[in-house]
């Protein structure tokens, strides 16, 4: 699926904080988008997922524009994970119950054939089907998130911050299974971090936002060699660069 | 030896059984920076909260050594805890947003801090107030010190903690994950301020966190912590050159900016490490 995002603007009472960003992601790409907190890269990111109705612009998947209160269907062809596993899964719920609410609401069948085949592909053993989340560790939460938002067979998957809040052994982890699926299922992923080497490490193309402007848009390959114009860019290469540098 | 900590064990009783969470840990300190560095749930938060005695009371703790400044924490009493917390060793917490009054003005805030150890008027201790929030590299103190916490960042909001914990001159700073909470741009101008303050009043510093690369640039030295022992100890110049198959695990399997890597290692873990 195709991404086109033009001019888009989004206020919160009065304030504007998105200040019309436009970009484009081909079908099977990653696109990352990097700021700092408050330079409105989650807000462009729930705009897509259709959690915000109140934006204007042009907003395009496959080169269809999507309206504002978006139908069912939307919502099997894009997903979105979210940055919390501690906060994102209700805790009262079992694993079994949370994976199968999307195929309920949608109507789609062998509901007990999709849970298992998508707790194999995120690498949860099966006995965890029936476990509540704070029986999980963090990594196997993401793991359930990342299950949840696989078992509609979206073709987009808009991911905040997926690992901010794991270990970094967790986070290598979870990055290698995004890289894996993204690979057998040709899907496109735009993804949020402000850690670029996370960004890097998973998306050909970066945006860099701050104060609602997309001010710069860079290849990984660039972002590495240094061929950036944005001083905000320069700055948070430098500090990436300065921490991988030994003391 | 500002602390020294030999043989440290606390453990948790619970319905089903005994879990051991610190299993024979051994530090010291003096007038240095060390950090502490391991996963979650490896014991370095527990550790320093042991130092503080602030565990639950349920909470086995045993110790060869836990002494602050030659103070046997073990057998310290609530009233010697309390000329040591704050006035002797200050905290700093993760996140400022859960630390700070919500009620209260930062200022007053401060101000209390400062009044609560050196005593004096509520008008100078509010200018003393000031001055720290100035001694934190705050632009405007006097406006900030007039807002509620909910008014500032958390990049502002950490700084007034570290104010808030200088106010009483401590001679020892622990801060659990000061940084975690906040921007990358942020972090390190808030890790350099801790620094600077640090080297300047010649205090101690213990630095817990679960960023290897920030620690190595901003400590002395290292303890690597994993399931509640200390798997090594090293200069943090070395660190990124460790030996310890637990530290390079957790250095390779980070992503990097300059030197991509198709597939990110993960770690394995080997019982024998814990042996």
């Amino acid at each position: 699926m195709t991404i086109e995002i033009d001019n888009l603007r989004i206020s919160f009472v009065g304030r504007e904080v998105v200040k019309g960003v436009s970009f484009n992601v081909a079908k099977g790409a990653s696109f990352g988008i990097v700021g700092e907190s408050g330079s409105g890269k989650s807000t462009v990111l729930r705009a897509m997922a259709g959690l915000n109705n109140d934006w204007s612009g042009r907003i395009a998947f496959s080169g269809e524009d999507a309206p504002l209160f978006r139908p069912p269907a939307f919502f099997r062809k894009v997903q979105m994970v979210f940055q919390d596993p501690y906060g994102s899964l209700h805790p009262r719920q079992t694993i079994d119950r949370i994976l199968s609410e999307l195929p309920l609401v949608h109507g789609m069948d062998n509901i007990d054939d999709r849970i298992a085949k998508v707790l194999s592909a995120v690498a949860l053993p099966q006995t965890a089907r029936f476990r509540y989340p704070h029986q999980l560790s963090g990594g196997q939460r993401q793991r359930v998130a990342i299950a949840r938002a696989l078992i509609a067979e979206p073709e987009v998957l808009l991911l905040d911050e997926p690992t901010s809040a794991l270990d970094v052994s967790v986070q290598a982890e979870i990055l290698n299974l995004l890289a894996d699926l993204r690979a057998e299922r040709n899907l496109t992923y735009v993804m949020v971090s402000h850690n670029l080497s996370v960004i890097t490490h998973l998306c050909t193309e970066v945006g860099v936002m701050i104060d609602g402007h997309m001010v710069e848009q860079v290849t990984a390959e660039d972002l590495r060699l240094g061929n950036v114009n944005h001083a905000h860019t320069r700055e948070l290469r430098s500090l990436s660069v300065e921490l991988e540098e030994p003391a | 030896m500002l602390v020294d900590i030999q043989n440290l064990k606390i453990g948790f009783k619970s319905r089903t059984g005994f879990h051991q969470a610190v299993k024979g840990v051994s530090l010291k300190l003096g007038t240095e920076k060390l950090g502490i560095v391991g996963e979650s749930g490896s014991g370095k938060s527990l550790t320093a909260r042991a130092l503080m005695k602030l565990l639950p009371t349920q909470t086995v703790i045993e110790a060869d050594k836990l002494e602050f400044d030659g103070i046997d924490i073990r057998s310290a009493s609530e009233k010697q805890m309390r000329t040591i917390r704050g006035k002797r060793a200050g905290f700093i917490l993760q996140d400022p947003k859960y630390s700070l009054n919500p009620v209260k003005t930062v200022g007053s805030q401060v101000a209390e801090a400062w009044r609560t150890h050196k005593g004096g008027s509520k008008r100078a201790a509010l200018e003393a107030a000031i001055n720290l929030l100035e001694m934190v590299k705050i632009r405007d103190p006097k406006k900030v010190a007039a807002s509620y916490p909910h008014e500032v960042s958390g990049g502002m909001g950490q700084r007034v903690m570290i104010a808030m914990m200088l106010a009483p001159d401590p001679e020892l700073l622990i801060a659990d994950e000061p940084t975690s909470a906040l921007d990358a741009t942020v972090q390190a101008e808030i890790l350099r301020l801790i620094e600077e303050l640090v080297s300047e009043r010649g205090m101690g510093l213990l630095l817990i966190s679960h960023d290897l690369p920030l620690v190595s640039h901003f400590c002395d030295r290292v303890a690597v912590m994993y399931a509640g022992h200390v798997m090594e100890e090293l200069k943090a110049s070395d660190l990124l050159s460790a030996q310890h198959p637990y530290t390079r695990g957790l250095l390779n399997c980070m992503p990097s900016l300059m030197h991509p890597k198709e597939r990110l290692p993960v770690l394995t873990r080997d019982p024998e490490w814990l042996k």
